[in-house]
């Protein structure tokens, strides 16, 4: 290893990354069409449900309960004359969900101290679905213990549920999507930009020229690593000033521990970047390769989007080769709870070894051959 | 000693059924100081070998030395004292000059203190001073060449492995590449080993290896390889008219080995030391007069008793097709990029049926008139008639009428042969009957039919070229253009393409070409000259040689009108860089 050589590998990387457009559009302006696209377009929450409302006869409690959702940031209650009208609405996609209070709500809600309301929903989306089902149910409750409270009905209050949500109090799905979405964006740097430029030389001819030198082949590897990895390393700098300043995620870790992980994160993404590399010499290949096996299982498979624990036992058990799940677990303790050694422990030790298989593969096959 | 020693080395490719021999026990001694060119058809292995000596492939040999480094063990030592410039040389485009000399070296260890010295010496000696900073993606591709050169050279070696260092490179910059290669032999008593499909760049060197098919088929001093030649080769003297026909009429009568237009005449090369007997009407030609046999004579012989190959006949000339009528008219046409000017003031017209060449230097802006011509790129002022068309706006129907084999040739190298072919033809709208028609003449007279199934990109690069050349005439154009469709073609493959191409224009076929192959500029009936986006000279290659002529210089061969002409034309332009 010689320092010179090493120098002047990475100088040159700098150059080509500082000239050449496409490097910069992937390590910088993706990121940052990502994360605003993420933090302020994509949103998990169910919020201003479309709901259409059926009462066949209008009463004083029928209104009280009609306020109760009309209050409630998270529906859009529109008043239909029929049940046959607000089912058109539903048909055409004007509402999501269908509240009809029949004509006798208010003689059951008086005499057995149980008045039924009749909920429709539109089970396409099956997540959201469910979501309106619990939203409803819960205002329901919560009317029918106001109405107790005031001694109003005679309506049996039921037992109430005091829920408290913990780490994520306002429940911002945009809090846990932006911490996966930095793992994302290291994926990107790391795996998907390392694979691609290296395989550019073996496309342009340039890696015959550099190994006919007397270059090591570790200084060739670090000569990509490390130039990427102060790459990616700053775009992980961008990405969480843009979480805490932009979006208001809180961080409740040590900025230690965080960038730490990130930097275990980032020698594993650029060790599969290297490893396919290695096995793809074109770039059309490299990318293909990169997007697939790197990129969209960060995507899909780490948690960030979809929860592990309700995936297929053999699907979960192939998430512990995908490392973006270590790391999403990993930043959304980091972001949400704070330092949690029984989170981090075992998931940087899962992520490490990774890290040490990706690396050592991409040592052992990268030769300064031809074949 | 010895800078090189192999002592029978193989090397395969590829597993099982696809495996492919690329070189078969191959021995060779190079002693310190030499200077070696590689020659042969493609596919041969050279590139292969120069591989294997540059320690980038792993080699199954009973001993390779290459300076006293046994390889594969000690390649990584070994590097540290050669310099190895691949075919491709991999510059890095968005560095400048400046950057790439630093970059290589950085790699081979060279101080700061020492850089700026021998930077100076490699910018002069290359004269790439001018253009320190800037980037190497927009050199010409001369100037890349000479900076790849540089590149290789920037840590004095001990031993230079050159891989076609001259392909795609004008005649000017090719002789500046050859004196700084020259200079490091005789000044650092360098070893070169270099491979090239130049023959007057193998018959400089002290020592030529013919290989075949993986094998070595002859070596010796180009000298010593003509020998068995000496008496074989003869010359037909001031031939007034029609060359190019008299050519493929000799080239038909039995044992003859080869003819090339040479100046004037024919050069004619006899499988026995005898000259050729011309009857008929022949005989008003006068007798052949013998010439000294030159290494060339000896590579196509030696080739052509081992490869059977296919003389084209030409087709019945066709007076119809040769009435001098104007096919291709070009006035003050002007092409700008920005400030610069690609093509400044350029007029010409190429007349029905003939062979139109287009020289000039790297950058001198042939292939950008060229697309002009294809209507690929607008023109920024004059006028420009393909056919009586602008070909720009005109219609597809119009378009049916030009073919085009482009440098790299445009081939779907996942695509078989025959899909390539069923591809183009389909593209250019033929019936099926007509399709089918159209390639069973490609497989017949292209001689394709052995690599129908082959996939375009594994064929030999003469196979590709000709592939190329089917696929552009699978609709029967009337105007054909090539762009430089030899460049790194061996010298057999190179003759049959000419033969094809001489046939087709025979036959009534416009070609526009342009090469770097001084001598096939020969067999164009109007050749134009370009130099920095302008025309220097036009007329008949007799015409442009004439322009040239000196009193020190009373018959200057076409590369020497070539380089004369355009450095007096540069010369100023040069200067003021």
């Amino acid at each position: 290893m010689k320092w010179m050589r090493l120098s002047g590998l990475m100088r040159k990387e700098v150059y080509e990354i500082v000239r050449d457009p496409s490097s910069i559009a992937i390590a910088l302006v993706l990121p940052l069409v990502l994360l605003l696209l993420f933090g302020y377009g994509v949103s998990l929450d169910a919020r201003h449900i479309a709901i259409a409302e059926v009462v066949d006869q209008p009463t004083q409690l029928t209104a009280s309960f009609l306020a109760e959702l009309e209050s409630s940031p998270w529906f859009r209650p529109t008043i239909y004359p029929d049940r046959i009208s607000a089912e058109q609405a539903m048909m055409r996609g004007d509402a999501d969900a269908i509240l009809w209070l029949r004509s006798d709500f208010t003689r059951l809600a008086y005499r057995s101290g149980s008045a039924p309301i009749q909920l429709t929903v539109n089970g396409v989306d099956a997540n959201q679905a469910r979501m309106i089902e619990n939203y409803v149910t819960g205002a329901w409750l919560i009317w029918l213990q106001q109405q107790a409270a005031q001694g109003a009905t005679g309506i049996a209050t039921p037992v109430i549920a005091d829920t408290r949500i913990w780490f994520n109090p306002s429940l911002r799905s945009r809090d846990y999507l932006i911490p996966g979405l930095i793992a994302i964006i290291m994926t990107l740097i790391g795996a998907l930009l390392t694979a691609l430029v290296v395989a550019r030389e073996w496309e342009r001819g340039t890696m015959e020229g550099i190994m006919v030198t007397p270059v090591a082949r570790t200084e060739i590897l670090l000569g990509k690593l490390i130039p990427y990895f102060i790459m990616g390393m700053g775009g992980m700098v961008m990405s969480t000033a843009m979480a805490v300043f932009l979006f208001g995620v809180p961080l409740r870790g040590s900025l230690l521990i965080l960038f730490g992980t990130a930097a275990l994160f980032l020698l594993t993404a650029l060790g599969m970047g290297l490893v396919i590399s290695v096995l793809a010499r074109s770039q059309f290949v490299a990318a293909m390769v990169a997007i697939v096996t790197t990129f969209l299982p960060a995507f899909i498979l780490s948690g960030f989007l979809f929860d592990i624990r309700s995936m297929p036992q053999i699907i979960q058990a192939l998430t512990h080769i995908v490392a973006a799940r270590y790391f999403v677990t990993m930043l959304q303790s980091s972001f949400l709870a704070g330092d949690i050694w029984s989170v981090l422990i075992p998931n940087a030790l899962g992520m490490g070894t990774l890290c040490a298989v990706f690396l050592g593969i991409a040592l052992l096959r990268f030769h300064k051959r031809l074949d | 000693m010895d800078a090189v020693l192999v002592r029978n080395l193989s090397k395969s490719f590829g597993k099982g059924a696809g495996r492919r021999d690329a070189l078969k026990n191959i021995s060779l001694r190079l002693p310190v100081g030499s200077m070696t060119a590689i020659i042969g058809p493609d596919g041969a292995g050279k590139t292969t070998l120069l591989r294997l000596l540059a320690g980038i492939l792993t080699p199954i040999a009973d001993e390779i030395r290459v300076l006293d480094h046994a390889l594969p063990q000690e390649a990584l030592a070994l590097q540290s004292q050669i310099g190895y410039m691949p075919q491709r040389f991999g510059l890095y485009e968005d560095l400048t000059v400046e950057e790439n000399l630093d970059l290589f070296a950085s790699l081979h260890g060279i101080s700061h203190a020492m850089r700026e010295h021998r930077f100076n010496e490699l910018l002069t000696m290359t004269a790439l001073g001018p253009f320190r900073q800037r980037q190497a993606g927009q050199l010409s591709g001369g100037m890349k060449q000479k900076l790849g050169l540089a590149c290789t050279l920037i840590h004095p070696p001990q031993l230079l492995l050159l891989d076609e260092a001259s392909v795609g490179v004008d005649p000017i910059s090719r002789r500046e590449l050859w004196n700084i290669i020259h200079q490091q032999v005789i000044s650092q008593n360098v070893t070169v080993l270099l491979s090239t499909a130049y023959m007057d760049e193998a018959e400089r060197c002290d020592h030529v290896i013919l290989l075949h098919e993986g094998e070595i088929l002859a070596q010796g001093s180009p000298e010593q390889l003509a020998a068995p030649l000496q008496g074989h080769a003869f010359m037909l003297g001031d031939i007034p008219t029609a060359t190019r026909n008299l050519q493929s009429r000799i080239a038909q009568m039995p044992g003859v080995v080869d003819t090339v237009i040479q100046g004037d005449g024919l050069r004619i090369v006899m499988q026995e030391a005898q000259p050729p007997r011309l009857q008929d009407g022949l005989a008003s030609y006068g007798q052949p007069r013998a010439v000294p046999a030159r290494l060339e004579d000896a590579f196509v012989s030696l080739l052509f008793s081992r490869s059977v190959r296919h003389v084209v006949p030409l087709p019945p000339h066709r007076d119809n097709a040769h009435d001098g009528s104007t096919i291709v008219e070009v006035i003050d046409l002007c092409r700008n990029f920005g400030a610069f000017t690609a093509v400044k003031d350029v007029s010409f017209t190429v007349r029905k049926g003939e062979i139109f060449g287009l020289l000039g230097a790297n950058g001198a802006g042939k292939s950008t008139t060229f697309r002009m011509l294809c209507g690929l790129l607008p023109s920024s002022s004059g006028k420009l008639l393909v056919a009586g068309l602008d070909l720009r706006k005109a219609t597809a129907a119009a378009r049916a009428r030009i073919g085009y084999v482009s440098q790299k040739f445009a081939l779907y190298g996942a695509l078989s042969v025959q899909q390539n072919l069923s591809f183009f033809a389909t593209a250019y709208g033929l019936s099926k009957q007509h399709r089918q028609e159209r390639m069973k003449w490609a497989f017949e007279e292209l001689e394709l039919q052995e690599y129908a199934t082959m996939n375009a990109s594994t064929l030999p690069l003469g196979y590709k070229q000709r592939l190329a050349l089917a696929c552009a005439l699978m609709h029967e154009p009337d105007i054909l253009f090539l762009d430089e469709p030899t460049s790194g073609v061996d010298p057999l493959a190179r003759r049959e393409f000419w033969a094809r191409v001489n046939a087709l224009a025979e036959g009534g076929t416009t070609c526009l070409v342009t090469t770097h192959f001084m001598e096939e500029a020969e067999y164009c009936d109007h050749l134009v000259l370009m130099s920095l986006g302008e025309i220097l000279a036009q007329g008949t290659p007799s015409e442009i040689k004439a322009k040239a002529r000196r009193d020190d210089r009373p018959n200057p061969s076409m590369e020497e009108a070539f380089i004369s002409l355009i450095e007096e034309h540069e010369q100023p332009t040069r200067r003021a860089s």
